[in-house]
């Protein structure tokens, strides 16, 4: 083990900002973080070891206690479900012989859910030792069990259990226009910097990861606090279930997106940039660092690029399995090896970001947009879309429709068309936003993308009629109660009670005072929670609520008030002890 | 730079770096606080200090003063609601007060005095929690620490050891203790730690201190805890 970790701690030039790089080695390697290693990090990296056992514990990748040789994470977001995920993960478990949520007693396999791997147009999706594998269905388990046994490394697996497609349906403004390389990075240095900003302010570009601020805005008040450094950060996070554009846009579009990250460093003088990949997206790794060696082979990155005096590079970071390192924010704490905690703002990441220097934090889209518009113009990027949001959006849409993938529309586009072009028939509603965002029912499919009407960051999920708004909004809860980082009250401990009062209600224990009481705890969570993902988690229960009061109602016990306790059911092991299970030894708590 | 911010209708100055927490306490404006005391760096996590300000909620305790704040502390929303943040702490962790030798000393219990919270309103969660006894003179009882990070904070920053850190995510989190077997007996800690002494519940207890004071005759039990607050933390949770 000593030798395995010098050698990684050589690589890692003993940075402990390079923390969850370190850990997830060691997991790799090892199938869990061993204590030993633990004590040896510390002394090497000169942290504590409470430090990295609060790292280790955040991430839902790292694990304190081994996991499988094969360790597989089934996702579990509403669309793989609607693909009979449940069916299939217990049809894995017979197969691989291992309980759900268990190691298997010989070690060689784990099986686990994970929330949205970010397949949700080709799930049921899972991960292998953090590799992707989308379309499971039941020959493909047979498949894995037979190499499982066989104990084959994963490298000698067919490739064909590994490939993930684009489906790119249709392209718009964006996708349909390629870039050489660098011609951004020329374009920008043909021009004043002043010249550039103002082009981009003139495009009137917002931020596509979701909350829409002008990135523009964003780069200036960026390049105008004084600083030795600043740094780039593209959020490749895309943890919003529904969500899967920035995949697609770094599968076939990367060189688009570096190209835009240079252009930002340029502006505002950053000589370093990150690309925070989600472990989810872990199969992408390495082809997205030959990129970056391709673009260092080409000058377009490196020092003194395409002879113009400046000097970039950006650094891929994998994270660990947490949606909420996707706030830009926690995401920062990530890259200096810490939990994912979003920090207290002011001050913002553009004036104290990574390591408390001047840092832009955008989502691949918005970079990827930026680029284009530097070489193309304003006025080419402004032509489509609304008032208040230029330009076009790239969207994932998934869920109950013939052509699941990726489509990019101009800002303004009705719900209907989408709904149309993808194939969606007898639509109950749309997920818009993903669970952080909006659900509008079929009453409202003339209803506009847009920030004015409904933002999102890309998520587009479908749903017919056969479906059950009461089951859709438990999964998006669930997944919230999962996610919360923990740090404050009204989070952490609010969606676990929101998912408590729910599963009440929707398990048929619920009385009228239960729906009153679960509308306060939404305010409550909503109005007093550190960050976004407290802001918005209580939404899926809100946006059904107010669009489908009789669902909530029909599921209502008809009296006045039920115990959430399940008194008789709390007896079961008095019971068991008194070896009784006699008619008096039962209580009804409610009349019936 | 300094200027001036309106509280519940009262000007209130400020020096410019100071937070609105800061603002009032020098003003003698009470805002209920658990994870915040002064000289400590600002953790902003309880959310019991919410306040409006220009109508938008902040907590006073990170939020920096700026000239012409309209500051609500005081409305029934916001008592209302700081209750309820009260009582997610409660049903979170365990707390037996009667049987809490910490019972009268405790600024968790002081809040919910002072917020008139006469019940738990939500359902407990039953956490299964630990107590580390194995410290000759420190214990942690687990089942009533609510994350204030207060002890992880007196201990880097007065202490200079690092004793303790929070883990995991979620509702899962966890106080975790800087040693190879994870107790308290192992760690660098020692009772005249500012970290020992400074836990806001009873979670970090000194051995062989209980009941010197009397329940009934101790900090809360006397005074409300704004009144502790503002004639100088010091007097807080000490028996
Ligand atoms: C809980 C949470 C999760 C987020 N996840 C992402 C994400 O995965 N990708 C992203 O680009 N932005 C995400 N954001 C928004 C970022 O905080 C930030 O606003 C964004 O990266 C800024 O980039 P933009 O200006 O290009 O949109 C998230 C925000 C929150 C509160
Ligand atoms: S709102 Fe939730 S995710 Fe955000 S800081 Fe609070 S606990 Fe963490
Ligand atoms: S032990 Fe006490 S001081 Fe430390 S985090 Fe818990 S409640 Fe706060
Ligand atoms: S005192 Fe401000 S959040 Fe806890």
């Amino acid at each position: 083990m000593r030798t395995f970790l010098q050698a990684l701690l050589t690589k890692t030039q003993f940075q402990p900002v390079r923390l969850l790089t370190i850990l997830r080695a060691v997991q790799a390697e090892f199938r869990h973080i061993p204590s030993s290693a633990v004590d040896i990090l510390a002394e090497a990296l000169q942290i504590s070891r409470t430090q990295i056992l609060a790292v280790a514990e955040f991430y839902s990748f790292l694990h304190l206690t081994p996991q499988g040789r094969y360790a597989v994470l089934f996702s579990d977001s509403i669309t793989d479900r609607m693909l009979d995920q449940q069916n299939l993960l217990h049809y894995a478990a017979k197969r691989w012989n291992v309980a759900i949520g268990e190691v298997r007693a010989d070690g060689m396999v784990s099986l686990h859910t994970t929330s949205c791997t970010g397949l949700c147009d080709q799930g049921p999706a899972a991960l292998i030792n953090g590799i992707a594998i989308a379309n499971l269905n039941r020959p493909k388990i047979d498949l894995i069990a037979e190499l499982i046994e066989r104990q084959a490394p994963l490298a000698q697996w067919p490739a064909s259990l590994f490939a993930v497609n684009d489906n790119l349906y249709k392209a718009g403004l964006l996708l349909k226009s390629s870039l050489d390389s660098g011609a951004a990075i020329r374009a920008a240095c043909a021009h004043d910097r002043a010249e550039v900003f103002s082009e981009l302010e003139r495009s009137g570009l917002r931020g596509r990861g979701g909350a829409g601020f002008k990135t523009a805005l964003k780069w200036r008040y960026c390049a105008e606090e004084v600083s030795d450094r600043h740094y780039v950060v593209c959020n490749a996070d895309e943890g919003e279930p529904g969500t899967f554009k920035d995949r697609v846009l770094l599968n076939s579009f990367a060189d688009q997106v570096f190209e835009g990250m240079t252009v930002c460093a340029f502006l505002i003088g950053a000589r370093q940039g990150f690309l925070y990949l989600r472990a989810e997206y872990e199969f992408l790794h390495s082809k997205l660092e030959a990129v970056l060696e391709r673009r260092r082979q080409a000058g377009l990155l490196g020092n003194n690029i395409l002879n113009k005096a400046f000097d970039f590079d950006i650094e891929i970071r994998l994270g660990a399995g947490a949606y909420i390192c996707g706030e830009e924010s926690a995401l920062i704490e990530s890259l200096e090896g810490k939990p994912g905690i979003p920090r207290n703002r002011p001050p913002y990441p553009v004036s104290s970001g990574y390591l408390q220097k001047p840092t832009v934090v955008n989502n691949v889209e918005t970079f990827l947009a930026a680029a284009q518009i530097v070489v193309r113009g304003a006025d080419w990027f402004n032509v489509q879309g609304t008032e208040k949001s230029p330009g076009s959006k790239i969207l994932s849409v998934s869920g109950d429709c013939l052509r699941p993938g990726i489509y990019e529309y101009p800002f303004g586009t009705p719900v209907r068309q989408i709904l149309n072009d993808c194939g969606a028939r007898d639509v109950l509603g749309v997920q818009v936003g993903g669970p952080s965002g909006t659900f509008i029912s079929n009453r409202e499919l003339g209803r506009c993308l847009a920030f004015e009407d409904l933002p999102t960051g890309g998520s587009f999920i479908v749903f017919d009629n056969s479906r059950n708004i009461l089951q859709i909004t438990q999964n998006f809860i669930h997944f919230f109660a999962h996610e919360s980082c923990g740090f404050c009250t009204p989070c952490r401990v609010g969606t676990s009670l929101l998912k408590q009062q729910l599963d009440k209600i929707v398990e048929g224990h619920g009385s009228a005072g239960d729906v009153a009481e679960l509308e306060s705890l939404c305010r409550l969570v909503k109005q007093y929670s550190h960050c976004g993902l407290g802001q918005t988690a209580a939404n899926p229960i809100l946006s059904t609520l107010q669009r489908y009061p009789d669902v909530y109602q029909a599921q209502l016990k008809r009296i006045s008030y039920e115990p959430g306790f399940d008194l008789d059911g709390a007896l079961a092991v008095a019971r068991r002890m008194a070896n009784r299970d006699d008619a008096a030894a039962h209580l009804s708590q409610v009349e019936e | 730079m300094s200027g001036t911010i309106n509280i519940d209708g009262k000007t209130v100055p400020y020096r410019d770096g100071q937070t609105i927490m800061d603002a009032a306490i020098a003003a003698g404006i009470y805002i209920p606080h658990l994870c915040h005391k002064p000289g400590f760096t600002p953790h902003g996590s309880c959310k019991l200090c919410t306040v409006k300000v220009n109508g938008r909620n902040c907590s006073a305790c990170t939020f920096p003063a700026a000239d012409g704040q309209v500051v609500i502390n005081t409305s029934d929303e916001l008592l209302q609601d700081r209750r309820r943040i009260t009582q997610m702490l409660f049903v979170e962790g365990n707390h037996f007060c009667p049987s809490c030798e910490k019972s009268g000393n405790c600024q968790l219990q002081g809040v919910a005095y002072h917020l008139n919270m006469l019940d738990n309103h939500f359902p407990h969660f039953y956490a299964d929690r630990r107590v580390d006894a194995s410290h000759p003179d420190i214990m942690i009882d687990h089942n009533r620490c609510i994350f204030c990070n207060l002890c992880v904070r007196a201990s880097r920053e007065k202490d200079r050891k690092n004793v303790f850190d929070i883990a995991g995510r979620g509702i899962n989190k966890r106080l975790i203790v800087n040693s190879v077997s994870g107790t308290l007996k192992d760690s660098a800690i020692s009772v005249d730690d500012c970290a020992a002494h400074i836990c806001p519940t009873g979670a970090i207890l000194i051995k062989r201190s209980a009941y010197r004071l009397p329940i009934g005759q101790r900090t809360y039990d006397q005074r409300q805890i704004s009144d502790v607050a503002l004639s100088g933390e010091v007097e807080h949770g000490q028996d």
